[in-house]
């Protein structure tokens, strides 16, 4: 049986007939010389929520390439608040200090649930008494990527703040007034969401290439009056530390790198933020001029201190998902072997291999850790909620030697614990812990064990290292919970690790 | 035979719990714990109570644990020194000391404390810090004051203050008490620890001046960073030539003496008594002593 299309052929029936060029594109039109492109640039975010077909139920996803600096995820969700929307799922890569007037909206029933790798400041606090009806979901950042690819979490509309981008909608993050370096985060949303808004603040001429977020992806385009605030985007971030302390443990973690054997010829690795951990590049930096060897590539969070050492080319490549200050940002434009790479190429544990998994070494910083290697980088010692998941959880699986590194007491409270409040990362995947009171390896790695050994370092039992911390603070009265359950900690594979259950005041 | 290193002595402020409480972690030869300058009249009592207190709870560890009580014509001298001496301290380091007179009279309170404290007689040794023109003229008869003395040291900031000059990157308002401290130390058979150096940001300055004192033949360096410590190691540390060296004449002398010979000679020079020393020295200081 044939029947014809509209030019009159004859096509087998059950196949889609032709219909005109453009009748299954509702936005174009026939050709005229006067007629202009379809235009993807809106007046307002209200009309681009309009335009996306957000509705109340729905999910919609945000970046934290902005960190302290972000704008666009309270000023895009006051306008679905102004529209009257609720119960909406917020699904961004991290949340920090400057989201709390996203309390109210929690109040208010605007925001039902939140899927992010961190919480800080005001907004914190309120969901660790109870803020939300509906626990909150902590997630890594691999393990965002994951949901995303996966489909377990879909965000309807993306708003995706970007330093610049095209009328087509290419952007990218290391040019404009408030480049942020990498979007890493930002390029899975654009992959998956149902619609996607670019808010932007560095309207570029076409074509803006090359792009982190072509213009494939992106439906519509709202030119804001800024995205972020250059001062707070990259601040405090990648300061380098003068306390002795955190000197102190940076060197012990290069000495315990060189032990274990893994500053050698094309070795990789990670550090993450923190001072000690920012601290260890400086000193990895001499290790390596020492040794005569260079790393093949660094991961994760690029600093000023990686740059320098890709610059004078101890360092082969980055892979830089998050740049952790303006330096990075610029050498993302310019050096060509610094790559720009996504959440899930970063970190995803669901796709075919991901860089995490080739690391040799990765630095790390702990809120506390326990005698089982378990650690908590998410609530403070009162039960608190006052830090993000990130990708410590995924490097830590990853990388062939993770390090841990702490102090062995904040003030009067001490990191190194029989027992964590909340468990992020486990224990199986921690292999030493470095303190200033002594260096702990995980009893799961003899071989780690015995090459430290060999090469000369002293190291304590963390059975030793709670008693040494405990001695000094004084046993802690345990934190005091109810039973009503405010966060869940999902590992990166999905699971469930942890809950974070509501403070007793 | 030098009983042991004191190539850092870092100050601690002794009213700093987060300090105080773990200041040999650094790895210094010694710590000072400061109830001086770095206390605030309204703060002596708690300071002397705090030092006190991680003194008789605390282990240490390895390092000389050092104080610096406020001086002799201060109210607060007396309680110092019998509460650091009670507590356990090792080296009392006398701070604006101008004649031998004061170190007789640390000596009179050192041993009164050691009665009424119960420990041995002569367990707590002494330092001054030399801060003043008369106290360096005064250098070798300060340093031969008392048999608890172990080192003198150079205090440079009021001391320039009384030459009425300032500190310069050189140095050279330090020169000569430099040399004279020096020299009165190794007469007297102790050794010579150079003053701090207040830039803590400044590590090439820091650096530049860790390697004069050496040269000029001090044993160390008060430091007020504990991020200062790795210079001064690392300056103080032996060429591995020089250990190699080192060991060659120590197996030599041992060789001689075994004859029953005082000399000997290796790689056609003679080895003799100051040589010996200066290997053994060398040694110590790449830590095989």
């Amino acid at each position: 049986m044939m029947r014809k299309n509209l030019l009159r052929r004859e096509i087998p029936e059950g196949m889609r007939p032709f219909e005109g060029a453009w009748s299954r594109d509702p936005g174009a039109s026939r050709k005229l010389l006067s007629a202009g492109r379809p235009s993807k640039l809106l007046g307002s975010i209200e009309e681009a929520i309009r335009k996306s077909g957000l509705e109340s139920g729905m999910t919609v996803s945000f970046h934290h390439h902005f960190r302290e600096g972000d704008i666009v995820v309270n000023l895009v969700m006051e306008a679905v608040a102004r529209l009257g929307l609720r119960d909406l799922t917020l699904a961004s890569s991290s949340l920090t200090n400057v989201h709390a007037p996203l309390k109210d909206l929690c109040a208010r029933g605007v925001i039902r649930r939140i899927y992010t790798s961190g919480l800080r400041g005001d907004l914190a606090e309120a969901v660790s008494r109870g803020l939300m009806d509906v626990p909150v979901v902590i997630h890594s950042h691999g393990g965002r990527a994951r949901a995303l690819l996966e489909g377990s979490l879909k965000p309807d509309v993306a708003f995706l703040g970007v330093p610049s981008c095209d009328r087509a909608g290419n952007a990218r993050g290391w040019t404009g007034k408030s480049a942020c370096g990498s979007l890493g985060y930002a390029m899975v949303d654009a992959r998956v969401a149902r619609s996607v808004v670019l808010l932007t603040d560095g309207l570029e001429e076409y074509p803006a290439v090359p792009a982190s977020i072509g213009q494939d992806l992106v439906d519509w385009i709202v030119p804001v009056e800024a995205v972020g605030d250059p001062k707070r985007i990259s601040a405090g971030a990648t300061r380098m530390t003068r306390d002795p302390r955190e000197l102190l443990i940076a060197r012990r973690v290069v000495d315990a790198m060189e032990a274990a054997g893994v500053i050698r010829e094309g070795f990789s690795f990670q550090t993450g933020s923190g001072g000690s951990s920012l601290a260890a590049v400086r000193f990895l930096r001499d290790r390596m001029l020492d040794l005569g060897v260079r790393a093949s590539f660094a991961l994760g969070g690029i600093t000023s201190q990686t740059v320098k050492m890709h610059e004078e080319g101890l360092v082969g490549a980055l892979f830089d998902v998050q740049s952790f200050d303006m330096e990075a940002g610029r050498s993302l434009g310019v050096n060509a072997n610094h790559f720009e790479v996504d959440a899930s190429f970063y970190a995803n544990p669901g796709v075919r291999g991901s860089a995490v998994n080739l690391l040799d070494a990765v630095v790390l910083s702990a809120l506390e850790v326990d005698t089982d290697f378990n650690v908590n980088v998410i609530t403070g010692s009162d039960g608190v909620i006052r830090g993000a998941s990130g990708g410590h959880c995924d490097t830590a699986a990853g990388s062939a030697l993770t390090i841990v590194v702490a102090p062995l007491t904040r003030g009067r409270t001490a990191s190194i614990v029989p027992s964590v409040d909340t468990i992020v990362t486990p224990g199986e995947t921690v292999d030493l812990v470095v303190t200033d009171r002594g260096t702990a390896v995980n009893p799961r790695r003899p071989d780690l064990r015995e090459a430290l050994v060999k090469g000369g370092l002293a190291l304590v039992d963390i059975e030793e290292l709670a008693a040494l911390a405990e001695r000094i603070t004084g046993r802690p009265d345990p934190v005091a919970h109810t039973d009503r359950i405010v966060g869940i900690v999902e590992y990166r594979d999905g699971t469930v690790i942890d809950v974070i259950r509501q403070i007793r005041e | 035979m030098i009983a042991r290193l004191r190539r850092t002595m870092l100050f601690v402020p002794g009213n700093n719990p987060a300090m105080v409480k773990d200041a040999h972690i650094y790895g210094s030869d010694s710590i000072i714990f400061d109830l001086e300058d770095s206390v605030s009249p309204g703060e002596k009592d708690a300071a002397r109570l705090l030092v006190r207190c991680s003194l008789e709870a605390l282990d240490y560890g390895r390092t000389e644990r050092v104080v610096r009580p406020n001086a002799l014509d201060t109210p607060w001298a007396v309680a110092d020194i019998q509460a650091m001496v009670a507590a356990g301290i090792d080296v009392v380091r006398l701070p604006k000391t101008e004649t031998p007179g004061d170190i007789r009279q640390l000596e009179e309170l050192v041993a009164e404390a050691e009665r009424t404290s119960g420990r041995p007689a002569g367990s707590v040794r002494l330092m001054a810090a030399l801060e003043s023109p008369l106290a360096v003229i005064n250098a070798y008869e300060i340093a031969k004051a008392s048999p608890r003395m172990v080192a003198i040291a150079l205090s440079a900031e009021d001391y320039v203050t009384c030459l009425k000059t300032t500190r310069s990157r050189e140095g050279v308002e330090l020169a000569e008490a430099r040399g004279r401290i020096v020299i009165a130390a190794k007469a007297a058979g102790l050794m010579a620890i150079d003053t701090v150096f207040s830039d803590v940001a400044d590590e090439e300055g820091f650096a530049r001046e860790v390697a004069l004192v050496k040269q000029m033949g001090f044993d160390g360096k008060s430091v007020i960073n504990p991020n200062q410590i790795p210079v001064v190691h690392a300056a103080y540390l032996p060429r591995k030539e020089e250990v190699l060296k080192a060991r060659r004449i120590l197996q030599a002398a041992e060789e001689a003496e075994a004859r029953g010979s005082g000399v000997t000679s290796l790689d056609g020079k003679m080895i003799d008594k100051p040589i010996v020393e200066r290997a053994r020295r060398v040694l110590e200081l790449a830590g095989e002593a």
